[in-house]
């Protein structure tokens, strides 16, 4: 019960409300001319809310990451993030946040090439200072978490584009953030494994991970709660999803389509021992 | 028990980011702790490019072995000269003859006069002669010195066999001689003949052996066991007929005494070489404690001309290292924008790039300490000089290649934590 003592403590700091942008604009100097990436963008995103942002290239949707990511600092308007106003805080507090408060997952799932597994979801803890044993102890928890515990020692070229995806994530959440933020993650992987990312993702939406999703395709925002449409710097388009899609059952299903002879009962084994940490998982919640 | 199992893993669960005193001691840990990781991570970097880095700090290593095997070796040979000027005792006064125009000037009569003044307790005239020496079909090149018999006492030679000449024999000129160990060595011990009463020739003139002299040991460039001792009466009639002298070496009774016997001798010789006050004396007097001075002058000449090869070397090594240290940060810029997106401080990755150098260096000055001290072990056994390994030189040479480190590691560390994550994360 003392859990629950902590959740309401949690809520009061935020009204429930990760994400609160008001009249936000960044314009760029690219020379001469001056792009405006966004032209006044308000936006609020409640904990537990899976968003995905939606749009063309050169919509803004990545500025908007850049700046909810606090990676770039607004050239005007409002960022609250769980209720601190981060749009001008210095440089190294920034750094804080996005070590305490944001994961980030990106297309190119960006692990250190030459450290294992382990050794790439310890990294935000290294640098949040925690001791070297508390490091590797939730650092094994998450990576079984993400069904990659048998995996701990093995160096990003040798695992699966979807495992590699799976240790990003792992390296995401280990620091308990408030904010999950997915740029492209399915970008560079086939529709089977893109979806076993997406069951990832809905299953830590599930038990309340807050997660705002980039994407210009259709398909994977299907399976956001809601979605949100960015043209030209500015949302057109903002709206939930009644009922979003279940990742789970799409690959389920995907996975019955691809039973072919050509995939081998190794594989499979594989497979299921792999997905079987975030079963497991999502069954309690 | 729906909010216990969602605890577990509880991603919405706020880190308390909250009050400033929790906050510095956080800060104060994590410094602790990075610079444990990013050593680490930074020998993890270097090996992964380990031929890189190893001819990267070749520069350092060079320089450093460099320093060390010539500090051990000129440590050796200033060891060796202090160790003989000890030996000399402290209380005694050379006297070489000659400026640097002319190098004769000293006579034997010099050194009769010089007998008489006060607290002048032993004095020796000494001509030095390169010989050959001959015993049967052996022959051994080497340098006589006729001296004075009471010579044994102003540089204490002991005997092993026999005795030294005696004011007689130095009286009448006898043909008598007491050798050195090596001349024991290269003469007698082939046929393993006793040398005491044998007869030898130096320079076709016959010498009888009355002594036999302990050996001192060979020590660096000199071997003072090669050596031939005569009466200086004989040297001055059978083997080089000269008016003047090459030292003339004063053993006074006391050390209390030597400034007071130096001036006395200076004003003397002056006096009977007519040198008016204002012209340069055409002799040197110099007491044991002058020439462990001159050593150590020399030595320290020596020591300057090393700090200006090991800063040359170093510096040369240095810019190698922020040479590839720049390769290095433009290779990484997409890790450096990884890290700074998961939480990396500038400050966290400037020093992870400075560690690296630092490592990097300091590898460097571990690698050429070590290949030093070889090297200056071999120099040191080639020139029979004793092997006077110098701790402060090695801390120093391992803290200048850590502070090379360091330096030239800092401008390519501030860079690499000045870069925009925005821009380091689209780097491909």
């Amino acid at each position: 019960m003392v859990q629950q003592d902590e959740v309401a403590v949690a809520d009061q700091t935020g009204r429930g409300l990760v994400v609160e942008l008001q009249d936000l604009t960044k314009t760029y100097k690219l020379g001469q001319t001056r792009v405006r990436a966004l032209r006044g963008v308000s936006l609020e995103v409640r904990r537990g809310e899976f968003v995905a942002i939606m749009g063309p290239s050169g919509s803004g949707k990545s500025t908007l990451m850049n700046l909810v990511g606090c990676l770039d600092r607004p050239t005007s308007g409002e960022y609250r993030l769980t209720g601190r106003t981060v749009s001008r805080m210095p440089a190294d507090e920034l750094a804080d946040i996005r070590n305490q408060k944001i994961g980030f997952v990106f297309q190119g799932f960006n692990l250190l090439a030459r450290a294992t597994a382990l050794k790439n979801v310890v990294m935000p803890l290294m640098y949040a200072g925690l001791s070297r044993g508390e490091q590797e102890r939730r650092a094994r928890k998450m990576l079984q978490l993400v069904g990659l515990g048998a995996r701990m020692n093995h160096k990003p070229a040798e695992l699966s584009g979807g495992q590699q995806q799976r240790v990003a994530i792992a390296r995401a959440l280990v620091n308990n953030p408030s904010l999950l933020l997915a740029d492209e993650p399915t970008g560079n992987l086939d529709s089977h494994t893109s979806l076993e990312i997406l069951t990832v993702l809905q299953a830590l939406n599930q038990r309340g991970l807050t997660i705002m999703l980039v994407t210009h395709e259709a398909d994977i925002a299907a399976y956001a709660k809601r979605q949100v449409v960015f043209r030209d710097g500015r949302i057109v388009r903002d709206e939930v999803m009644a009922a979003p899609r279940s990742a789970q059952a799409d690959w389920l299903a995907s996975r019955q389509t691809r039973q072919t002879p050509q995939v081998t009962q190794v594989e499979r084994a594989e497979e299921s021992e792999e997905s079987k940490g975030i079963e497991e998982g999502s069954s309690h919640a | 028990m729906r909010s216990s199992t969602k605890l577990q893993t509880q991603p919405t669960k706020e880190t308390p980011v909250a009050t400033p005193r929790r906050q510095k001691v956080r800060a104060r840990l994590r410094r602790g702790l990075m610079l444990g990781a990013n050593f680490g991570s930074a020998l993890d970097a270097l090996w992964v490019n380990r031929l890189r880095s190893l001819l990267t700090t070749l520069g350092v290593v060079i320089g450093v072995a460099a320093v060390i095997a010539v500090v051990i070796l000129t440590q050796g040979a200033t060891t060796l000269l202090n160790q003989n000027l000890a030996a000399l005792g402290t209380n005694t006064l050379v006297i070489f003859p000659g400026t640097a125009t002319s190098a004769q000037s000293l006579t034997v009569d010099d050194a009769n006069a010089l007998e008489k003044v006060p607290h002048v307790a032993n004095i020796s005239p000494v001509l030095g002669i390169s010989a050959q020496s001959i015993f049967g079909n052996q022959n051994w090149s080497t340098r006589v010195q006729g001296v004075y018999p009471n010579y044994q006492s102003i540089q204490s030679w002991q005997l092993a066999r026999g005795r030294w000449y005696s004011a007689d024999d130095e009286a009448a000129a006898q043909p008598v001689a007491v050798i050195g160990q090596t001349i024991v060595d290269n003469l007698f011990a082939t046929t393993g003949t006793n040398p005491l009463g044998q007869t030898i020739r130096i320079n076709g003139q016959l010498f009888r052996i009355v002594g036999q002299l302990q050996p001192k040991g060979a020590q660096g460039f000199a071997n003072p066991d090669d050596v031939i001792f005569v009466p200086f009466s004989t040297a001055l009639s059978r083997l080089k007929n000269s008016t003047y002298v090459d030292q003339i070496q004063i053993q006074v009774d006391n050390a209390n005494n030597v400034n007071q016997a130096q001036t006395v001798v200076t004003s003397l010789l002056e006096k009977r070489h007519h040198i008016t006050p204002g012209v340069a004396d055409d002799f040197r007097v110099r007491n044991s404690n002058q020439l462990v001075q001159t050593a150590q002058q020399q030595s320290a000449v020596l020591a300057a001309l090393l700090v200006g090869i090991a800063a040359i070397s170093l510096t040369v090594g240095g810019i190698g290292i922020m040479n590839i240290m720049l390769v290095s940060v433009t290779e990484r810029t997409r890790e450096i924008g990884i890290r700074m997106a998961i939480g990396a401080r500038q400050r966290d990755i400037r020093n992870q790039f400075l560690i690296e150098a630092l490592t990097l260096s300091s590898i460097g000055g571990v690698i050429g300490i070590t290949i030093g001290m070889l090297g200056g072990f071999a120099l040191v056994t080639a020139f029979h000089l004793p092997f006077v390994p110098s701790i402060p030189a090695v801390l120093i040479a391992f803290g200048v290649s850590a502070a090379v480190g360091v330096i030239f590691g800092l401008y390519p560390a501030v860079r690499a934590s000045k870069l925009d994550p925005i821009v380091a994360l689209r780097t491909e």
